[in-house]
């Protein structure tokens, strides 16, 4: 495919660089892990997980319904009888051994995940992965030092542990979910998104390899039914979720009255405000990274963009420019910008969003790059011409559709900004430091990116002010959500 | 007929590489019938000199190796020192330490590397702060290194004492110069082996073997090191230091202990010791 643009005159393109899929295992059918071993679901039930980008089955997955959810529960209950008491420094070693066997199978894990959502493979080898390992190596080092997490409190575990994770991120969300809560004592039942079962289960085989006494880690597959189970069963003490707000507070509601703990980790609507004294070609980068990056599919997305007036035309050309060089296509190919949309429904969902922009008036700006006729497939999108009131502006597309708003003041922009229910993180590109630290005091937001976007890492906490959640993941604060005080 | 064994000639650690003392002189180890173990380098003042030049010269590197691959090192050296456990238990043996102790002092060993390479991404977050100053500043006091460290290794458990103050030093992004235990020198030399195979950058830890009467004023007063530790308990050796180390205001420490075994001799505290607090004042009003 050929581009020419006023920016990047580039007459050339790229050949086809696939990463190989010979040296993956995927076995046709995929049960439950419970209780340290593979066990069919008492129903006999499975459901397919399909390659997103031409529709074929990758493999089958067992539905865990009531009785495999109660299964788990009770392996999860017996483990932590034991569990709890280990030594705490045996305890970090099993979670190093975790991290190093993701280490040793990374490329194996980078193309599965890549295979069953969809995601560009150059992300899932060089973000999801090795944070993923990262994220186990940290918690590691802390299973025997919580007492200084938590001086004076003698921090004890909560017990047993529903954790429920997205498809956007699937063996990083994992991570995030497991290492904390193993590090500080819990035992865990884990439901995947039923559209990305495949990396959880993999990381199901590390899990049992690594020695783990069984029924510590216990993953079940199944969609949403599944979750609302484990939400619901009574011997769960905490339940971690990450996924869509309007979940969220079904959970929130359904663990009233109930001893459980809860931490959730919703949708967003990240603005990125880009000042005229930024330096602007990094901000464009920024802006691509923020919005493109993992198709959209992120709940920190820089969905929402601010540029200051003066520089408006400047950097919506220039982002244009830059939009018409992304390559969307294979996500197994290493020169892939944007991969596949992760599920029809998710493809559904966004293109209804971008009509719905259109009907309200929005000015679309869509590249006009080649998609697969397979598959589910977005064009990079931005809208112009958007005030506060469009729904595009107010509602999480997750896809890659950027919504552009201009500002004039300091002060407008934080209005703009904060006039959202959600809360998770926000962007500012400005060279003035004083301008960045202000605006990260007036932003009510769980992350503030200055002059980058989408940063993660193992020692950092993360999740949202407001609807975007509550709880965090990551860092010193990622262990409270798993631990009581006596 | 039997087979002959081959013996290992025990030799100085400096820049990642084995060279012998410069000085070319030796003092015999013996065990407890006297008969010979090995001959150690006698390291000299040149000897030390130099490995404070490479210890200088890698220093900021270090530093500035992220945290979670520090980590990541610490608990490899963790990894290669477990697959040779059984050498450096009978090592210990040789130099008189019972069985049951040397297993128990190299299985501690090996738990405290992997204690400290989890501090690396966190010490930071224990010790640091955000200020709440009454103007319109964001300020923040974090750690850094102090740079290069003088160690003095405890005289007893030559592998576990000797850990013990390493690893910390350098999980902080020092570089340190560490003279081993005078008597039980062998498991040093052969750690350094560990080290050499543990994607530990040469240079960031240097080990020399002799005598602590000779080289102690050496390593408190030169002037480009930042801090020496002294392990024992002798007043002499800690008043001499204590002097020479004002020539260039290098901090001290001194551990007394005789026992490095139980778990408090391991705490993030020990990483504090050779560090520096700095604290960056920005403003926040547009």
């Amino acid at each position: 495919m050929v581009q020419k643009n006023k920016t990047f005159k580039a007459s050339w393109s790229y050949d086809p660089a696939p990463e190989s899929t010979d040296h993956i295992q995927i076995k046709k059918k995929y049960d439950l892990y419970i209780d340290g071993k593979f066990v069919k679901p008492e129903n006999g039930k499975y459901f397919e997980t399909i390659n997103p980008t031409n529709d074929e089955v990758i493999a089958e997955v067992a539905l865990a319904e009531k009785e495999d959810v109660d299964k788990a529960v009770r392996a999860a209950r017996n483990a932590f009888k034991s569990w709890s008491k280990i030594e705490p420094k045996e305890r970090g070693k099993y979670i190093y051994r975790i991290a190093r066997l993701i280490q040793e199978r990374s490329r194996e894990f980078a193309v599965i995940e890549s295979l069953d959502g969809g995601k560009p493979i150059r992300e899932s080898r060089d973000i999801d992965i090795p944070l993923a390992a990262n994220h186990f190596f940290y918690y590691a080092g802390w299973a025997d030092k919580l007492e200084y997490a938590f001086p004076n409190r003698n921090p004890k575990p909560l017990g047993v542990a529903g954790q429920i994770i997205p498809w956007n991120f699937p063996l990083l969300m994992a991570a995030w979910k497991l290492a904390p809560a193993l590090a500080t004592g819990n035992t865990v039942v884990l439901k995947p998104a039923e559209t990305t079962p495949l990396t959880a289960l993999k990381l199901a085989e590390i899990i049992r390899d690594s020695g783990l006494p069984k029924g510590v880690v216990n993953i079940i597959t199944g969609a949403g039914k599944t979750g609302a189970e484990i939400v619901n069963h009574p011997d769960i003490d905490k339940i971690s979720f990450t996924g869509s707000t309007a979940v969220g507070k079904y959970i929130q509601k359904a663990v009233a009255g109930t001893h459980k703990k809860i931490t959730l980790e919703l949708g967003g609507k990240s603005a990125n405000i880009i000042f005229e004294d930024a330096a602007i070609d990094q901000a464009v980068e920024g802006i691509i990274d923020a919005i493109f990056f993992n198709q959209g599919h992120v709940c920190c997305a820089g969905s929402r963009l601010f540029i200051q007036e003066s520089v408006a035309d400047t950097v919506i050309q220039k982002l244009k420019d830059r939009m018409a060089t992304l390559i969307v296509g294979d996500p197994l190919d290493k020169n892939t910008d944007i991969g596949a949309i992760n599920s029809k429904r998710q493809l559904k969902t966004i293109e209804n969003y971008i009509k719905i922009g259109l009907d309200e008036g929005g000015e679309i700006y869509q590249t006009d790059c080649k998609l697969p006729k397979k598959g589910n497939w977005c064009a990079p999108t931005l809208f112009l011409n958007l005030s506060q009131s469009h729904t595009i502006v107010q509602e999480e597309i997750f896809g890659p559709v950027l919504a552009i708003q201009t500002f004039r003041t300091i002060q407008e922009v934080i209005e703009k900004a904060n006039n959202t229910p959600y809360g998770l993180a926000a962007g500012v590109w400005t060279q003035k430091g004083a301008k960045l630290f202000h605006l990260s005091q007036k932003l009510k937001a769980g992350v503030i990116w200055g002059n980058t976007f989408n940063k993660f890492d193992a020692t950092s906490p993360f999740g949202g002010y407001k609807e975007s959640g509550f709880g965090r993941e990551g860092g010193l604060h990622g262990l409270k959500p798993y631990v009581k005080f006596e | 007929m039997s087979r002959l064994n081959i013996n290992k000639t025990y030799k100085l650690y400096i820049g990642g590489k084995f060279p012998r003392t410069e000085s070319s002189r030796y003092y015999p180890i013996t065990n407890t019938k006297g008969d010979l173990i090995a001959n150690m380098c006698l390291a000299s003042r040149k000897d030390f000199r130099n490995a404070v030049v490479i210890a200088r010269k890698v220093q900021e590197s270090w530093a500035s190796t992220s945290a979670l691959n520090k980590g990541q090192i610490l608990y490899r050296i963790a990894e290669m020192l477990e697959g040779r456990k059984e050498q450096f238990i009978e090592e210990l043996v040789l130099q008189g330490t019972t069985k049951k102790a040397a297993q128990i002092e190299v299985e501690t060993s090996i738990d405290r590397l992997v204690y400290y390479a989890g501090w690396s991404d966190k010490y930071q977050q224990f010790f640091s702060t955000v200020n709440p100053v009454s103007s319109a500043h964001f300020n923040f006091t974090n750690l850094e290194p102090t740079g290069v460290v003088s160690i003095i290794a405890p005289e007893n458990q030559g592998l576990l004492g000797l850990i013990s103050v390493i690893a910390p030093a350098i999980i902080g992004g020092n570089t340190v110069i560490v003279l081993a235990s005078e008597n039980i020198p062998l498991s040093a030399i052969s750690f350094a082996e560990v080290l050499n195979s543990s994607d530990v950058p040469g240079g960031i830890v240097n080990i020399l073997t002799g005598k602590r009467e000779e080289l102690i004023s050496h390593m408190a007063s030169h002037m480009d090191v930042n801090a020496i530790i002294y392990c024992g308990t002798d007043k002499n050796d800690i008043k001499t230091i204590s002097e020479l180390a004002s020539n260039n205001v290098k901090r001290t420490i001194f551990y007394k202990k005789s026992d490095w075994l139980n778990n408090n001799n391991e705490s993030p505290y020990f990483i504090e010791k050779t560090q520096e607090a700095k604290t960056t004042w920005h403003p926040v009003k547009v």
